[in-house]
C-alpha cells in the first residue's frame, strides 16, 4: 500500500472523540487511596446490609494477596491503586422521581444521546443510568414491576431484594477468581440488577448507560444478572466518558445466570475514550470480568460485544455451559485504531451434556493498534456430545497496525465436534479499487468494507443498537456512509 | 472522447505497456483482441487509474483533459466506467446498498439530488429488467457467491445504473452462456447512442455477431499491431495470431 493510500487511511482512523466533554456538577468524591476504611465508608453510604460488608472485606483481604496479571499481551503505565478514588457521587441524588434530576445530568445524558426523561424516552427501551460511582436514574421501573421484572440499581437491590443478591453474588464469578474480579469485589460502587422470574418474557430491552466523569477516579461496577425458569431478558450497556491526560481504571464485573429453558442476552457498545491519538496519553483502562452460568437445561447466554473505545481493553466474556442442552455464544467486533490496544475474547466451558458454543470474532486494527483474539474452549469429560464453531477475521487497515490469534483447546471428550476458522486480512486493495472505480471515494470505502466485515456481529445486536454499532464504526473510522 | 498517445505502462517495475495509441470518438465503440497477457487488462486498469498502474511515457486525455494524475473515484464520477474481468466480491456489503453508493456518489458530484432506499428500489428495478436479473440479486452480499456468469451481470447492472459515457468492457462476454450474452449484447446496443463510447475487450469473434464495432484493434505485447474493421475478427477467428506477429 503507498504513502497516498496510507494518509487518506491515517485521515479515516483519525477519530474525533465526541463524548469528551466534562460535565460541571457537584459531587462527593472521597480522597484517593484505598484502605479497609475505603470499604467502610463505601458500604457506610450505601446502607448497606453486614453481610455485604464482610463480603467486600474478605474480597480486600485476598486481593492484597494478589498479584496484578500480567500474561495480557498489552502494554500499560502501572496503576498506582493509592491514586485511584474509588467513590465519587453527584451530590443531588435523592431522588423520588425523575424531575429532581439535576438537569445538568439531564443535559449530559441528553447530550449522549440517552434521554432519562420518561415522555421523551426511546420507545420500549428501559434505562439505568450510572454516573461515577451511583446509579441516578432507571426508567420504567413500574411497568416492569407490573411483570414482576425487577430493574434498579445493585445498591437498591442489596437493600431491597438482599436475598437474591446474597444467593447470586459472587456464584459466577467468586471473589478469587483473577485480580481485577477481587478489586471489584472490595470496592465496587454501582451497577444494574435484574431480575426476571419464572416465565416472563422481559416486555422490552433493558440497557444501563455507564459514564464516568469525575477525574482521578476509577469505576468499578458491578452487574448481575438472573432469569429465572423459561424466562427470557436482552439487555445492553453503552459506556462513555470525558477526554483527560491520566489513564482511568475501569475493572467491572458482569455476572448472569439463566436457569432452565431461560436466555440472556447481553450486548455491550464499549466506547470509553481511547485516548490521544497521538500521544496515546489518557484513557480508559477497561478490565472486565464477564462470565455466564447456563446453570440449567436448555437454557441460553448470548454475549454481543462492540468495542472500540479505550485505551487498553482486556475482556473474556465467558460462558459456563453447565446444563444439559445449553447454549453459548460470542459475537464480537473489537476496533483498535491509533494507539489503542485490545486483549479480548471469551472461554466457553462445556460441562452437560449436548451443549452448543458459537464464537464469531471481527477484530479491525488501524494506525498502530495492536489486537489480540484470545479464546478458550473447554470440552469437559461429563460433556458428551458438545459441539463448537468457532470463527475469529481479522482485517488490517493500513501497514502499521497487528492482529493476532490465540485459540486454545482443551477436549476431554472424544464425542465432541470442534470446527475452528481463522482468517487475517488487510483491507484489500481490489475491494477498495472496485468501489473507487465506482465512484465512492477511499474513505467511504473503507467505512463500508469494514462495516460488512462486522455485518455477522452487528446483525446480533438489537435494532436500535446496529444502527448505533454501525455508526460508531463510522465515526472511529471518521466519515460517513449514506 | 478518449484518446491514448503513445502510453507506456509499467507494473510493479515490469514494463507491460510499449506505446499504446487509441482514439475513441463519443457514439464509437472498438474493439481490442489479443492473446493472453498481452496487456488488454492492463490497459484498462491504467485508463481508470488503478494504483501501481504507472505510466511512464505518453498520456490519456479524456474529454480533452489529461486524466493521468486524477484519482480513480474522480475518473469513475467524470464518466468511466469498466466492467472488471474478475468483478471483486465484498463480503457483507448489501447490492443495493453498494449501488446506492454509487449511483448516490455520482448524483452527489452532479449535484443532483440523491436517491433514498425507496425511490432507489424503483430505479435499480427498472434497470434489473433490462439485463434480466432477478430481484433477489439485490439483497446478496456485492458479488458474494454469484456464479461467473452472474457477476458479469452484476456489472452491466452497475454500468446501467451509473451511465457513463466511456465504458470499458473487460471480457464482459467470457464465461457467459448464450441466453447471457444475447442479453449482455442488447444491453449494450440499448445503451450505446452518439454521445456513448465502447472500448469492447474480448477473445471471441461470437460477441461481436451481436454488436458492431468500429474498429477492431489487435494487441500484442504491449503494442496494437493492426487495427482494422469487424472482419479483423473474423480473420483472428479463422488464422489466429500468429500470421500477425511475424
Ligand atoms: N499487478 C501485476 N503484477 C505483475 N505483473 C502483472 C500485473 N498485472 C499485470 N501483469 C502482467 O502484465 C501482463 C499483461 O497482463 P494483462 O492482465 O494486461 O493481460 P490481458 O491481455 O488482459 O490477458 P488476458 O487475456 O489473459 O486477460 C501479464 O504478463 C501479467 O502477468
Ligand atoms: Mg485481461
Amino acid at each position: 500500500m503507498n504513502e497516498s493510500k496510507n494518509a487518506v487511511i491515517d485521515q479515516r482512523v483519525k477519530e474525533d472523540y465526541k463524548y469528551g466533554f466534562v460535565t460541571d456538577i457537584e459531587s462527593d468524591t472521597l480522597a484517593p487511596g484505598i484502605s479497609e476504611k475505603t470499604i467502610h465508608y463505601i458500604s457506610g453510604k450505601k446502607k448497606e446490609p453486614s453481610w455485604l460488608l464482610d463480603w467486600r472485606l474478605k474480597a480486600y483481604r485476598k486481593w492484597l494477596k494478589m498479584k496484578e496479571p500480567n500474561w495480557q499481551n498489552v502494554n500499560y503505565k502501572n496503576i498506582d491503586y493509592q491514586d485511584i478514588s474509588y467513590f465519587s457521587a453527584p451530590k443531588k441524588n435523592e431522588l423520588k422521581s425523575l424531575d429532581e434530576l439535576d438537569p445538568e445530568l439531564l443535559k449530559t445524558y441528553n447530550k449522549l444521546g440517552i434521554p432519562l426523561d420518561e415522555q421523551k424516552m426511546m420507545n420500549g427501551i428501559a434505562v439505568d443510568a450510572v454516573f461515577d460511582s451511583v446509579s441516578v436514574a432507571t426508567t420504567f421501573r413500574e411497568e416492569l414491576k407490573s411483570h414482576g421484572v425487577i430493574f434498579c440499581s445493585f445498591s437498591e437491590a442489596a437493600i431491597d431484594y438482599p436475598e437474591i443478591v446474597q444467593k447470586y453474588l459472587g456464584s459466577v464469578i467468586p471473589h478469587t477468581d483473577n485480580y481485577f474480579a477481587c478489586l471489584n469485589s472490595a470496592v465496587f460502587t454501582d451497577g444494574s440488577f435484574v431480575f426476571i422470574p419464572k416465565g416472563v418474557k422481559c416486555p422490552m430491552e433493558l440497557s444501563t448507560y455507564f459514564r464516568i466523569n469525575e477525574a482521578k477516579t476509577g469505576q468499578f461496577e458491578r452487574t448481575l444478572i438472573i432469569a429465572e425458569e423459561g424466562s427470557s431478558v436482552s439487555y445492553l450497556e453503552g459506556c462513555t466518558a470525558p477526554m483527560r491526560d491520566e489513564n482511568q481504571l475501569h475493572a467491572a464485573v458482569v455476572e448472569l445466570v439463566a436457569l432452565d429453558s431461560a436466555t440472556i442476552k447481553y450486548s455491550t457498545v464499549q466506547n470509553w475514550y481511547p485516548g490521544n491519538p497521538e500521544t496515546g496519553e489518557g484513557g480508559i483502562y477497561n478490565f472486565v470480568t464477564k462470565r455466564g452460568l447456563c446453570s440449567g437445561k436448555n437454557s441460553r447466554i448470548s454475549w454481543t460485544q462492540v468495542e472500540t473505545g479505550s485505551a487498553v481493553t482486556w475482556k473474556y466474556p465467558s460462558c459456563i455451559l453447565k446444563g444439559d442442552n445449553s447454549v453459548g455464544e460470542f459475537y464480537s467486533v473489537a476496533l483498535t485504531n491509533n494507539l489503542q490496544q485490545a486483549d479480548t475474547g471469551t472461554k466457553m466451558i462445556h460441562i452437560g451434556k449436548n451443549t452448543k458454543s458459537t464464537i464469531i470474532s471481527k477484530g479491525i486494527s488501524a494506525g498502530k493498534g495492536q489486537q489480540t483474539y484470545r479464546g478458550e474452549v473447554k470440552i469437559m469429560k461429563s460433556a458428551d456430545n458438545a459441539r463448537n464453531f468457532s470463527q475469529c477475521d481479522s482485517i488490517l487497515i493500513g501497514d502499521r497496525c497487528g492482529a493476532h490469534t490465540f485459540p486454545y483447546i482443551d477436549v476431554r471428550n472424544q464425542s465432541a465436534i470442534m470446527e475452528h476458522e481463522a482468517s487475517t486480512s488487510k483491507i484489500g486493495e481490489d475491494q477498495l479499487f472496485y468501489c473507487n472505480q465506482r465512484g465512492i471515494d477511499t474513505e467511504d470505502a473503507v467505512s463500508m468494507i469494514v462495516n460488512g466485515f462486522c455485518k455477522e456481529v452487528f446483525n446480533e445486536l438489537p435494532m436500535e443498537f446496529a444502527m448505533e454499532a454501525t455508526k460508531l464504526m463510522e465515526v472511529s473510522l471518521e466519515g460517513s456512509v449514506g | 472522447m478518449l484518446e491514448v498517445k503513445n502510453l507506456h505502462v509499467e507494473v510493479e517495475g515490469k514494463q507491460i505497456l510499449n506505446g499504446i495509441d487509441l482514439n475513441v470518438k463519443p457514439g464509437e465503440m472498438h474493439a481490442i483482441m489479443g492473446l493472453n497477457g498481452s496487456g488488454k487488462s492492463t490497459l484498462s486498469n491504467a485508463i481508470t487509474g488503478r494504483e501501481n498502474y504507472s505510466v511512464t511515457k505518453g498520456d490519456i486525455i479524456y474529454k480533452n483533459e489529461s486524466i493521468v494524475e486524477m484519482e480513480p473515484n474522480e475518473r469513475a464520477l467524470a464518466g468511466i466506467f469498466m466492467s472488471f474481468q474478475y468483478p471483486t466480491v465484498i463480503p457483507g456489503v448489501n447490492n443495493t446498498y453498494f449501488l446506492r453508493a454509487a449511483v448516490n456518489a455520482k448524483r452527489k458530484y452532479n449535484k443532483q439530488k440523491e436517491y433514498d432506499a425507496a425511490s432507489f428500489l424503483k430505479f435499480v428495478k427498472s434497470k434489473l429488467k433490462e439485463v434480466e436479473m432477478d430481484s433477489k440479486y439485490l439483497k446478496r452480499a456485492v458479488n458474494e457467491g454469484f456464479s461467473g456468469g452472474e457477476k458479469k451481470r452484476n456489472e452491466m447492472l452497475q454500468l446501467l445504473c451509473l451511465e457513463p459515457e466511456l465504458a470499458i468492457m473487460d471480457e464482459t462476454d467470457s464465461g457467459l452462456d448464450i441466453d447471457a450474452l444475447k442479453i449482455i449484447s442488447k444491453g449494450i446496443n440499448n445503451y450505446k447512442n452518439k454521445d456513448r463510447s465502447f472500448l469492447v475487450i474480448t477473445h471471441y469473434q461470437r460477441l461481436l455477431k451481436y454488436i458492431e464495432p468500429d474498429v477492431v484493434h489487435v494487441l500484442i505485447d504491449g503494442k496494437i499491431i493492426k487495427s482494422g474493421g469487424k472482419e479483423l475478427a473474423l480473420e483472428l477467428e479463422e488464422k489466429g495470431y500468429s500470421w500477425l506477429e511475424s
